[in-house]
């Protein structure tokens, strides 16, 4: 898309970052650099952090020490102001969707459109029609409850009001948990087939191998309270032992095994797979 | 397409030019969400006149996302649909894209339900109502009727109750509520004295004010506030710990492994509720009379002695004992109400919620229903 993105500074930045609950160190003078447009995997064995790192990314919970970059801006020496500028650049996808329970989905994606633009009633409910056929809802699902839904419905439509604005970066945690292996693929297709048509840096937590070998560009492992980050190739002749583990496990090569090679998935970036 | 943040302060801006038989509109500045307004809206407004040809310029565009991307296809439709050829030119690559990945997502959805008529809605809303009472009514009868086939199966082979859990009950529905039961009728006896003594006095009668709280407090003040005070505490914690449990599948868990929940978790919150309500009552009994002495000493100058002289005159055993018995049978109902709706809990969060509210509610609602036939029923009887 934009040649010269790649080479420009991180999108995302987080220098020696350190995060502590009571005495319990999670975090440990960890660095991450998130570049634009790619799609990043955040893997790790459970209690290494994963969500908690999301969660200081966004600014929901706060880190003991450290920095974090978010276009260029440290997210703790924002103002308000600054602040909710920085929320509508990027989109969130939560485990279970966190649809509003008393809104149908329809609703639900126009809350951040009602909020922060001053579009007009007939053109946000055209922009919330692309927007779930965007996600891949059904048009009747529009008027359905979120308690009426599918699971997977629920995370499309999740993901739906995260791309309610146009985020630039869009952070999924665990995208495919609790689908079926047809519906986390199809997911798995999703979210890829967005990142491509609106040029999207995605985050995503997963425990899926299959999603990090299908759609993701680059994998960042937590590991002894810092952050290992690379392709899966290059993450292979890592020594440490979760790594191995996790790759050269019997579900790990499973997945290399039926995945389509990476270089194989970048020569089709651009075919105009339809969902 | 996406908005590097310097560029991102423009406003989106049309130009119409006609020449030719061409309208050539040329667009400019940021087509992105949070900038669009009223005159980009208007995009496909301008009336093509006697031109054959539209042209979209598209060069000056610094931005644009998805909901931009839509104003120019639905712009572009719109001239199609009235015969004219169309062109874009100048969009750039991720520009053109995106057009075509929105043009794929064109399907729109059905408009949501229109709300129905105000009246046939009420009237709608009044028989649902009705009928869910109805059904609440006879699923309640229907519990209750379960539970004391429980209690029967159990007074038949009493080692199979739960004492542990009985008692860990009675503690928390019991024992802990003391200090609260205790300063509301403490409280409530003040006031009854106070107001009593207010009006008593137009008539010089003030010594009857130790008649009015003796009676009021013994009869029916402590009896109720206890019972409200209980469903507020106990009634609604039974029906979030058996909700919460129902949310977790614990009911279930109990039930596959062989335990019956009415055994495990409704008896013995029955029976620590019909246990713990009398002494309960009997301790607001003395809270109470207790305020309305206080009171009495402090303004209305009738000494302690003097107030328990009265108070052995003014009431009879009767007046204390119809508080005491009342108390069991209100247990019963709190408990069994909260324990009903806790099982009723449906598998999500936000019904946990609906359902304890509903307990609190019920609970209350049919306490002071049967007080009101319990007056009735004794004055019949004279009592």
């Amino acid at each position: 898309m934009d040649p010269n993105s790649d080479n420009g500074a991180p999108i995302i930045r987080i220098r020696e970052l350190s995060t502590r609950f009571g005495t319990q160190v999670i975090h440990e003078n960890l660095d991450l650099d998130i570049r634009a447009r790619e799609v990043i995997g955040v893997v790790g064995g459970s209690g290494t952090g994963k969500s908690v790192l999301l969660r200081e990314i966004v600014g929901l919970m706060r880190h003991a020490s450290g920095r974090i970059e978010v276009f260029g801006q440290d997210t703790a020496a924002l103002d308000d102001a600054g602040r909710r500028a920085l929320q509508r650049r990027w989109g969130l996808l939560f485990q279970d969707g966190a649809l509003f329970s008393s809104l149908t989905v329809a609703q639900n994606v126009e809350v951040p459109l009602k909020e922060h633009s001053k579009l007009s009633r007939a053109l946000r409910r055209e922009v919330i029609d692309i927007k779930l056929a965007l996600a891949g809802l059904p048009p009747e699902a529009a008027n359905k409850y979120p308690s009426e839904l599918s699971g997977g419905m629920r995370k499309r439509a999740g993901l739906a009001r995260a791309l309610a604005l146009d985020p630039e970066i869009l952070f999924l945690d665990e995208p495919t948990a609790g689908l079926d292996p047809i519906g986390a693929a199809r997911f798995d297709d999703l979210i890829g087939h967005l990142q491509r048509a609106l040029g999207l840096t995605v985050v995503m937590i997963t425990h899926d191998l299959d999603s990090l070998y299908a759609i993701c560009d680059r994998v960042a492992v937590l590991t002894g309270k810092r952050v290992k980050v690379g392709t899966i190739e290059a993450l292979l002749r890592e020594p440490d032992p979760w790594i191995q583990d996790y790759f050269n496990g019997p579900r790990g090569r499973a997945a290399a095994g039926t995945a389509k090679g990476p270089g194989e998935r970048k020569a089709g970036e651009r075919d105009e797979d339809n969902l | 397409m996406t908005v590097p943040s310097s560029s991102a302060s423009d406003m989106p801006w049309v130009e119409a030019k006609r020449q030719a038989g061409t309208l050539l509109l040329s667009l400019g500045g940021s087509w992105i969400t949070q900038r669009i307004g009223r005159q980009a809206e208007a995009l496909g407004a301008t009336p093509p006149g006697d031109a054959r040809r539209v042209s979209l310029d598209m060069a000056a565009v610094e931005a644009m996302d998805t909901a931009g991307a839509w104003l120019v296809y639905k712009t572009v439709k719109h001239f199609r649909a009235l015969g004219l050829e169309v062109e874009l030119t100048g969009a750039g690559k991720a520009t053109a894209s995106l057009i075509e990945t929105v043009a794929k997502s064109d399907i729109p959805c059905p408009p949501p339900p229109a709300p129905e008529n105000a009246l046939i809605a009420m009237i709608a809303r009044v028989g649902a109502t009705t009928f869910f009472f109805g059904r609440e009514a006879r699923d309640l009868t229907n519990f209750l009727g379960h539970t004391i086939m429980v209690l029967f199966r159990l007074a038949v082979r009493p080692w199979r109750l739960r004492w542990t859990a009985w008692f860990s009950q009675m503690e928390q529905a019991g024992l802990n509520a003391l200090p609260i039961v205790g300063l509301i009728s403490f409280l409530i006896g003040v006031v009854l004295a106070y107001q009593g003594a207010d009006q008593l006095a137009r008539f010089g009668a003030q010594i009857f004010t130790v008649n009015l709280v003796a009676v009021g407090v013994l009869r029916e003040m402590a009896i109720l506030l206890t019972a409200i005070m209980v469903a507020g505490r106990s009634g609604s914690a039974f029906t979030a710990q058996i909700g919460t449990m129902t949310v977790n599948e614990e009911v279930d868990a109990m039930r596959a492994i062989g335990l019956d929940p009415m055994e495990v978790l409704v008896v013995p919150r029955v029976l620590a509720l019909v246990a713990v309500m009398p002494l309960l009552t009997f301790f607001a009994d003395i809270m109470g009379l207790l305020g309305g002495a206080v009171m009495a000493t402090a303004v209305l100058d009738i000494s302690f002695v003097r107030f328990a002289r009265q108070l052995s005159e003014a009431v009879t055993m009767w007046s204390f004992w119809i508080g005491i018995l009342k108390a069991p049978l209100f247990g019963f109902i709190i408990a069994l109400v909260g324990c009903y709706e806790g099982l009723k809990v449906s598998r999500s969060a936000e019904s946990v919620g609906r359902q304890t509210t509903r307990a609190v509610v019920e609970g209350v609602f049919l306490v002071i229903v049967l007080d009101a036939m319990f007056s009735i029923m004794f004055s019949y009887l004279k009592i």
